[in-house]
């Protein structure tokens, strides 16, 4: 019988005992692999690419007046030098709806941010620290919950007038509520795994385990929240306009642009509802679509294939 | 006639980007009345073949060729409708997880009903009546009064018991077992097992035991065919195959397994690297890369399933002739520099100790001779509050995990913890390394009482204790490349410089055996074994005194847990560490340790050396965990005869008053339900608690825990003498 421990040796120097590596590469590049494969998130992508462009390049491009009122023009239907016709005021209708996105673009995208930011440290902190804090924060999420968020705004937004910072403020103080849930709700699978008990072996302190290790840990479920908080806001943004609390005259937005199109469907100015209205589905639909698939992505269970 | 019989067998799964072949050219036949065991390794195709029995693939997954014949008719040709009807009726399958295996919103009565009522046709009241009769057979009390529960009030014990009710309900020819143990502690699987063989015999069913446990295979199986990389490598009658294989894969896979017996200063033979990737599986035979026999010839053809003995058929160009002979013995192990110990010296062992008031440690478990003392255990006790109520949360009960466990570790040795689930052991490793605080008891490491202190303070402790975690994915930080993972210790604890701790990582990572590009990954890319090295080196970062090993290799496959073995054991003698290893796998922590202690329910039952606790157990559950440990031994498990330890697991939350293990205790008597039973000698080092051992105790008096009345002892040492004096006459 041959001495087995020589030939496993010279097996042994040859490669590092413990194997070659052989998984997948680095995790981000299968995430984006993963995720354009995803043919409604690729079209949203394109979308989103697509109106960014347009509202916020688009003017630069695509020159109208959006100042001078010029009421000899108004009501125009689409034709030459307004190819979507004129509104109330005389003002390019395609000028409009480019500046309408700007705002509510940003808005959408700063609200979701002011949330996020907000949402994740407190679901963070209740989340690891628990007992009574926990119990604390959670009921004073209840109780923001309870309080009818359109009430709030309307009174807010008429006691000060709105801006596009105040609105995002605004939409943002209350949205913070869901992704502090979420959070948590992540927080609290993660402090059990072995990894935060191995750190917590080597003395880290309780900063390092929210910032090292629970945050980044939980924020694929955050990143997916983002998206789906920015398409609510958008949509959100735009009841309010259609309520008439929107954003104040000159600035404008697509609720705002709606809500005067309103009454123009009965005297048959068509190209003052549906253009807003399509291109106000389409964004909110991007975003979905890209929050769909950026959940199928982080979901672990459904990556390894 | 085979019962089933499957002929050149290949499935393929298809995935988003490529194509997996788990399964290639798979060929067996299984008589009526007879078990085949189908072993290999996770990854290897042996569930997967046991899905394509019952045409159960994963969705991407078909049958590319082959055929399956069940008494004559193939399966594999059958449209969906006519699979249905032989599904649950003419083959049956139990699988590993009960818990998710059964549905958890219909009582168990309903669920064993359901086939019966889809393929016998059966009324509602006639379903239920078969029920019963199933549950009966499958060993519940009183099933009439049982078919209205639900799976989760059941124990993992009886929930396996129940699928296996609902698996026979029909009366079927073939049952499918994958993996129907695995996640079952050690002695409620020896009695699952036993139920399935005396089924088999009642019922006359053929049965295809899918498992990678050697030692269930060696004693429940007649045939056994191992599998590698999705072929059949080897097939022959369990005996023969044991002690006269042919395949270098199931030579090294059985040479690599700690049994019992094994010398723990041999290494382990260990199969060095990973199996193949199945997506492009390589060109001859599978198994060449890792084989020390592999030619040419190998690489380039495979090799078919043939022999000269059409019952021991093997898949080889070069077979072997019998199990490996390792030579490799361990250098000897350098012994640590000694620390000054405690003034006062230690008392020799074996002389009578009647109560320690100046040194307040008990007497329990002491090291050899001459090892310094590092952890000194008296008396933990740590309980988790049961509460009750949403909104008030008031507590109730609570579950007993540890209660009362004292014993001393000295330097450089190892430690073993033994027990099943639930027995505290987890808990003790964690009160260790101060991941818990014990409500009562002290924890002192090398002088210092370290279970009181609080976080702040304690955290200069964290270098010389540190924990190997069990779960191989779950405790590296996914996020996290391999170097931040290890330098995270060292930027904690402010060690070093940047460049020291660089020099710092990729020594260790030599160390452990992994290849130095490993600092750029992420944990996802490794394999379980590697991440295990990983964990391995991240609590080797600070050179710490103590390290506690939580079940270090249970999650990981056969022929790996051997490298990882030899791993710790060669950085032990490098380093000079001490180790406490915490397993329910008995041989494990035999081939590891020195001194061994066995907890049940909480308590420390038994505490001696290896072969103590091997040769001479002196406690009726030491023993029984013995006997019911498989061994891949044929010979030996097929010698035994009865199940050693009956019953299920009492709860932790009420344990049973007295001696916990009484409920289960073959020799329990009246005065193990009123009296606990204290730490006796058995020997030097050696201890158990138990009132009738199944040794003599030596004659001394009985050891006192400080603090109890001079009374009562003297009651007890009366009791002991006259017990000792009754056994020897």
């Amino acid at each position: 019988m041959t001495n087995i421990g020589e030939h496993s040796e010279e097996l042994l120097l040859s490669s590092p005992e413990g194997g070659q590596i052989q998984g997948p590469r680095a995790g981000w590049r299968l995430a984006l692999s993963s995720f354009v494969e995803n043919k409604l998130a690729v079209a949203g992508v394109g979308i989103i690419v697509f109106f960014l462009a347009f509202c916020f390049l688009g003017p630069f491009v695509y020159h109208s007046n959006q100042i001078q009122t010029n009421l000899i023009a108004a009501y125009q239907s689409p034709g030459k030098g307004h190819p979507l016709g004129t509104d109330a005021n005389g003002f390019d209708e395609l000028g409009r709806i480019m500046k309408g996105g700007q705002a509510a673009i940003e808005i959408g995208l700063f609200s979701s941010l002011v949330a996020t930011v907000i949402g994740t440290l407190v679901g963070a902190v209740a989340g690891l620290l628990g007992g009574i804090i926990d119990a604390a924060l959670m009921r004073f999420v209840d109780v923001l919950l309870s309080i009818p968020l359109l009430f709030v705004i309307l009174i807010v937004s008429a006691h000060y007038g709105a801006t596009v910072v105040r609105l995002s403020l605004i939409i943002g103080a209350f949205s913070w509520l869901v992704s502090a849930r979420l959070v948590r709700g992540e927080v609290l699978t993660l402090r059990v795994r072995d990894f935060v008990l191995a750190a917590r072996t080597m003395g880290a302190s309780r900063n390092r385990l929210i910032y090292r290790h629970l945050i980044p840990n939980a924020l694929g479920v955050v990143i997916v929240n983002i998206t789906f908080q920015v398409a609510d806001s958008i949509n959100f943004l735009a009841l309010l306009g259609f309520l008439g609390f929107g954003l104040n005259y000159p600035q404008v937005d697509w609720g705002d642009m709606l809500s005067d199109a309103l009454s123009s469907l009965q005297d048959g100015y068509w190209w003052l509802v549906y253009p807003v209205g399509v291109c106000l589905v389409l964004v909110v639909m991007a975003f979905n679509f890209i929050g769909d698939a950026l959940r199928d992505t982080v979901d672990v269970r459904l990556r390894r294939r | 006639m085979p019962l089933l019989e499957i002929a050149d067998l290949s499935v393929d799964i298809k995935l988003s980007r490529s194509v997996v072949k788990p399964v290639g050219n798979i060929s067996l036949s299984i008589e009526a009345g007879e078990t085949l065991g189908l072993v290999g390794e996770s990854g290897c195709g042996k569930s997967m073949t046991g899905l394509s029995i019952m045409r159960l693939l994963p969705s991407g997954g078909h049958i590319v060729s082959g055929s399956i014949m069940l008494d004559g008719r193939d399966l594999v040709a059958m449209s969906d409708a006519e699979i249905r009807a032989v599904r649950g009726n003419e083959v049956a399958m139990i699988f590993q997880d009960s818990l998710t295996s059964l549905n958890p919103t219909m009582s168990i009565g309903e669920q064993i009903a359901e086939p019966v009522r889809r393929h016998r046709g059966a009324s509602r009241r006639e379903a239920l009546d078969r029920a019963t009769e199933m549950l009966g057979l499958v060993g519940f009390p009183q099933p009439k009064s049982q078919l209205g529960t639900y799976p989760h009030q059941l124990s993992g014990g009886q929930r396996q018991r129940v699928m296996i009710a609902i698996a026979l309900a029909c009366d079927p020819k073939v049952l499918i077992a994958d993996e129907p143990t695995t996640a079952l502690d050690v002695t409620i699987q020896a009695q699952i097992l036993a139920l399935l063989d005396d089924l088999k015999a009642r019922l006359g069913m053929a049965v295809l035991l899918i498992t990678h446990d050697m030692g269930v295979v060696a004693g429940r199986a007649d045939r056994v065919n191992v599998m590698y990389a999705g072929r059949i490598v080897e097939g022959a009658p369990t005996s023969p195959l044991f002690s006269h294989m042919h395949h270098p894969y199931t030579q090294a896979l059985l040479g690599s397994i700690p049994k019992l017996t094994q010398d723990p200063d041999v290494e382990l033979f260990s199969i060095p690297g990973l199996p193949p990737d199945l997506t492009a599986p390589p060109a001859g035979c599978r198994f060449a890369a890792r084989c020390r026999l592999a030619t040419e010839q190998c690489r380039a053809l495979e090799p078919p399933l043939a022999g000269p003995d059409p019952s021991h058929v093997f898949a080889c160009w070069h077979p072997v002739d019998g199990p490996v002979a390792v030579e490799v013995a361990r250098p000897a192990r350098l012994e640590p520099v000694a620390a000054a110990g405690p003034a006062g010296g230690y008392p020799e062992v074996g002389r009578p100790e009647v109560g320690h008031p100046e040194v307040g440690h008990p007497e329990v478990g002491r090291p050899e001779v001459g090892r310094p003392e590092v952890l000194v255990l008296d008396s933990l006790v740590r309980e988790y509050p049961v509460t009750s109520g949403m909104v008030l949360r008031r507590q109730v009960a609570s579950v007993k995990a540890v209660s009362g466990v004292s014993l001393t570790i000295g330097r450089g040795e190892t430690f073993g913890l033994v027990g099943e689930s639930g027995c505290g052991k987890t808990t003790l490793g964690k009160i260790i390394v101060g991941l818990e605080k014990p409500d009562s008891g002290t924890a002192s490491f090398e002088g210092t009482d370290i279970s009181s202190l609080s976080s702040r303070s304690f955290r200069k402790f964290r270098r010389d204790m540190q924990m190997m975690f069990q779960d191989p994915i779950g405790s590296l930080d996914p996020r996290m490349r391999v170097g931040a993972i290890l330098r995270e210790p060292m930027e904690i604890q402010g060690i070093g410089s940047r460049r020291t701790q660089d020099g710092i990582i990729s020594d260790l990572l030599r160390e452990v055996g992994l290849p130095a590009a490993a600092v750029e990954r992420f944990p996802h890319e490794f394999s379980g074994g590697q991440r295990q090295r990983i964990g391995l080196a991240r609590v080797l970062t600070l050179s710490p005194k103590l390290i506690v090993a939580d079940e270090p290799v249970s999650a990981l496959d056969v022929s790996i847990r051997s490298q990882v073995l030899n791993l710790m054991k060669r950085l032990q003698d490098t380093h000079g560490m001490t180790y406490v290893v915490i397993s329910h796998d008995l041989a494990v922590v035999k081939y590891l340790s020195d001194r061994i202690g066995v907890m049940y329910l909480g308590k420390l039952v038994e505490i001696g050396s290896a072969d103590d606790i091997y040769q001479r157990a002196a406690h009726h559950y030491t023993a029984g965990l013995i006997a019911t440990i498989p061994e891949p031994d044929p010979d030996r498990e097929k010698a035994k005869t009865a199940v050693a330890i009956r019953g299920e697991l009492p709860s932790a939350v009420e344990p049973p008053s007295g001696c916990r293990f009484r409920t289960r205790c073959p020799a329990a008597a009246e005065v193990c339900a009123m009296e606990e039973p204290p730490l006796r000698d058995f020997g030097p080092g050696h201890q158990a608690a138990c009132h009738f051992p199944l040794r003599a105790p030596l004659r001394q008096p009985v050891l006192v825990r400080s603090g109890e009345s001079n009374s009562g002892i003297e009651h007890r040492v009366e009791d002991v003498h006259h017990r000792v004096h009754d056994d020897d006459e």
